[in-house]
């Protein structure tokens, strides 16, 4: 008799995100998600189609186009919008660095990772988003365990870590001024391996980034970068083939792949199981300084 | 780690100071659960031998914020996750000094059970009681105490049972019937994960196959049928033309198609049709699903209103008598008018009168003190704008529980549960 309630940690989880997103739909009047087409983004996708089935979602997907992405992850994104009939809106960091408001870096770390927080803020002010849902998990970075649900967003978009307000039981408080969003995470409570057991479960389409694969690459700094029309050569490096895959996909230019064999998802488990480093471990951009992610969360970054 | 579990999910929290050893306790969970990557592991060790430490000091690894790292304490709620064959594990790791009960509290609202620690060579500190009575003020049904720093009473039974006593006649004041005592040293990793070589003469659990065990799925009340409708799903397109759907999360009880349900505060009556999580059609609904159903009646319910059964209804209220604990900088004003968010739905709310302060160390009531300010846990009345639907908090900790919102500033000011 109560076998019959007991739930699987996966079930309990995906019943609070499932709540985190009717939650935004009810409390808001223009929410967004923000798409990256990760596979974090993917499975928020994923939950608000089963938040508001057989309806559909009522929000728009945000994709923030730094210009420097993989194209598979763009024609990814073409498809599941399609296929979702939903509705997508585009900011793009060349349009952003045309107009003057930022400056490309040089040198051969270059990278417009930091560039697209100034294109994520105009995106939000020109649509006056009230919240916008990320796939950002609690367990990804150490500035993120203390993440809210609901993440209050001043009239600068700014993050203010000490002046957070309480989250209690599962009552969000969503209230703000004009100009002010939120934030919203409703992978918070999940981890790295609980998404790639959620995709396997629900069988979600993924881009073909996260399998095994023959690419031209370059190793750096104890990393694999993927060889881009955006990637400058230093003096030594040289391009070779190699066998990857990538654990996460940011921008080309700084998204580290490693040799992997792994070509379906059950071996992707095994070896997200097994491995010792964390996700964020393969990204350049967190490696600037000990609290590089607190510092862009602050400015508005996701 | 593991790709499945076989006991689902439990959410625990942790309080202390950093003298307790909490973030040592964390860590040493992370740590032998092996949860803790080489990337942060490295980073620790970076850090500790920075700071002149040897060995990797394992309660950086709970340490977040740069200001927490710069001044070396917790301040907020922190979450951390870890995974065995088991179980996942959801720890809500808040500190433990008085100026931040609010955190305690917040930790507290989301878990199953908390683990109490004990510095073995101060016994019970004023600490120890405030959070055990948080504990039981938040419903937990589930203690367990861990005598930690062992090692430096020489592992001594003695010891060890002196505290359990003092301990049990302290608690006998709570509304805590599964406590569980466990001697440790989280720094050296005894009866943590590992069984202790050094306490043969304690024979209970480690505090790991405790967590692994302890059974919390009959802590759900499946008695009391409550669903409060969150949004209303309403596709409008010709496949769906006429499909009326009410989405929300089941608080309690159990529902399958074809029940007779009441809806509240409409005093409607129908039957369900049909239950949907996505795609899929259920036999049953029940908590903590979130799902969406259909009614065989065309009838007016929208976001706030709840489906229940005829004969077991939640109270219907303007005034409710409760415990807060209050989180705002500024102390209770009782002429500012608040949002009441309860369940889906949020009212105007006047505070009426304030009874009591209650002496979180002490658990005396204070009926001298009205002044509730940042902190403070107390009785007072409120009075609603429009009735809001509700059963007391020991019998169902998410139809009895509120936030109170300040209108001006949009600020969460309170925690509340009824009765």
């Amino acid at each position: 008799m109560t076998e019959l309630y007991n739930l699987d940690h996966l079930t309990e989880l995906e019943a609070e995100s499932i709540f985190v997103m009717r939650e935004v739909a009810a409390q808001f009047d223009r929410p967004a998600i923000l798409f990256s087409g990760g596979k974090d983004s993917i499975v928020v996708t994923h939950l608000a189609m089963k938040a508001f089935a057989p309806a559909r979602i009522p929000m728009p997907l945000v994709h923030i186009d730094t210009g420097h992405n993989f194209p598979e992850t763009i024609a990814f994104r073409n498809n599941l919008i399609q296929d979702m009939g939903a509705n997508l809106i585009v900011g793009s960091v060349q349009d952003t660095i045309n107009q003057g408001k930022v400056q490309e870096e040089t040198g051969s770390n270059a990278s417009r990772n930091k560039l697209q927080t100034t294109t994520l803020i105009d995106t939000i002010e020109e649509n006056r988003f009230d919240a916008c849902v990320g796939g950002a998990r609690r367990d990804e970075e150490k500035s993120r365990a203390k993440e809210r649900f609901f993440s209050h967003r001043d009239d600068f978009s700014q993050w203010d870590p000490k002046n957070q307000r309480p989250e209690l039981w599962n009552l969000f408080n969503g209230m703000h001024a004009p100009g002010e969003h939120f934030r919203v995470f409703p992978l918070n409570n999940w981890t790295e391996l609980d998404v790639w057991n959620y995709i396997l479960k629900e069988k979600i389409e993924l881009p073909s980034l996260y399998f095994s694969h023959e690419r031209e690459c370059i190793r750096r700094e104890g990393q694999i970068l993927a060889m881009s029309d955006f990637l400058k050569l230093r003096a030594g490096e040289k391009p070779e083939m190699m066998r990857i895959r990538f654990r996460t996909l940011g921008d080309l230019t700084i998204t580290g792949a490693f040799e992997s064999e792994a070509d379906t998802l059950e071996k992707i488990i095994e070896e997200v199981a097994a491995t010792r480093i964390t996700e964020r471990g393969g990204r350049m951009d967190d490696k600037r300084s000990s609290s590089a992610m607190e510092d862009r969360k602050k400015d508005g970054y996701f | 780690m593991s790709k499945t579990t076989t006991n689902g999910l439990l959410r625990f929290t942790t309080a202390g100071s950093v003298d307790d050893g909490k973030s040592t306790l964390i860590g040493r969970l992370l740590y032998d659960s092996k949860s803790i990557f080489e990337d942060q592991l490295e980073s620790i060790k970076n850090e500790s031998t920075q700071k002149g430490i040897n060995g990797p000091d394992l309660s950086l690894l709970t340490d977040g914020l740069r200001a927490e790292r710069e001044q070396g304490i917790t301040i907020d709620v922190a979450y951390r996750y870890f995974a065995t064959p088991r179980r996942k594990f959801i720890i809500a790791d808040t500190p433990g000094h008085i100026q931040y009960t609010r955190n305690m509290v917040t930790g507290a609202s989301t878990a199953d059970l908390a683990i109490i620690l004990i510095d073995a060579r101060h016994g019970l500190l004023e600490q120890t009681n405030r959070h055990s009575f948080i504990a039981s003020l938040l419903g937990l049904r589930h203690l367990v105490v861990c005598v930690n720093k062992m090692d430096l009473v020489d592992y001594d039974e003695a010891r060890y049972r002196e505290i359990v006593k003092e301990y049990k006649s302290f608690s006998s004041r709570l509304d805590i019937t599964d406590i569980t005592f466990i001697p440790i040293s989280a720094l050296l990793g005894d009866n943590v994960v590992d069984k202790s070589n050094q306490m043969n003469w304690y024979e209970g659990s480690t505090l790991l196959h405790h967590l692994e065990h302890v059974h919390v799925g009959s802590d759900r009340n499946l008695q009391d049928c409550r669903f409060p409708i969150q949004y209303v799903v309403r596709p409008q397109t010709d496949e769906h033309r006429d499909f009326r759907g009410y989405a929300g999360r089941i608080a309690s009880g159990v529902f399958k198609p074809g029940d007779k349900i009441l809806a509240l505060p409409s005093g409607k009556e129908s039957t369900i049709k049909g239950i949907t999580l996505g795609n899929e059609q259920l036999e049953r609904a029940f908590p903590p699903l979130s799902v969406t159903m259909t009614l065989e009646d065309d009838i007016d319910i929208s976001r706030g209103d709840m489906l229940v059964r005829m004969n077991n209804q939640p109270d219907v209220v303007n005034e409710l008598d409760a415990r807060v604990c209050w989180l705002g900088e500024k102390p209770l004003n009782t002429s500012s008018r608040f949002i009441l968010r309860h369940l889906t739905n949020e009212v105007q709310a006047k505070v009426t009168e304030i009874l009591y302060c209650i002496d979180i160390n002490t658990l005396h009531r204070d009926e001298e003190n009205k002044t509730v300010a940042t902190n403070d846990i107390a009785r007072i009345k409120i009075k609603t704008a429009s009735p809001v639907l509700t059963d007391s908090y020991r019998k169902n900790r998410t139809t009895g529980a509120f936030i109170l919102v300040d209108p001006s500033t949009h600020l969460t000011v309170a925690a509340g549960v009824v009765g």
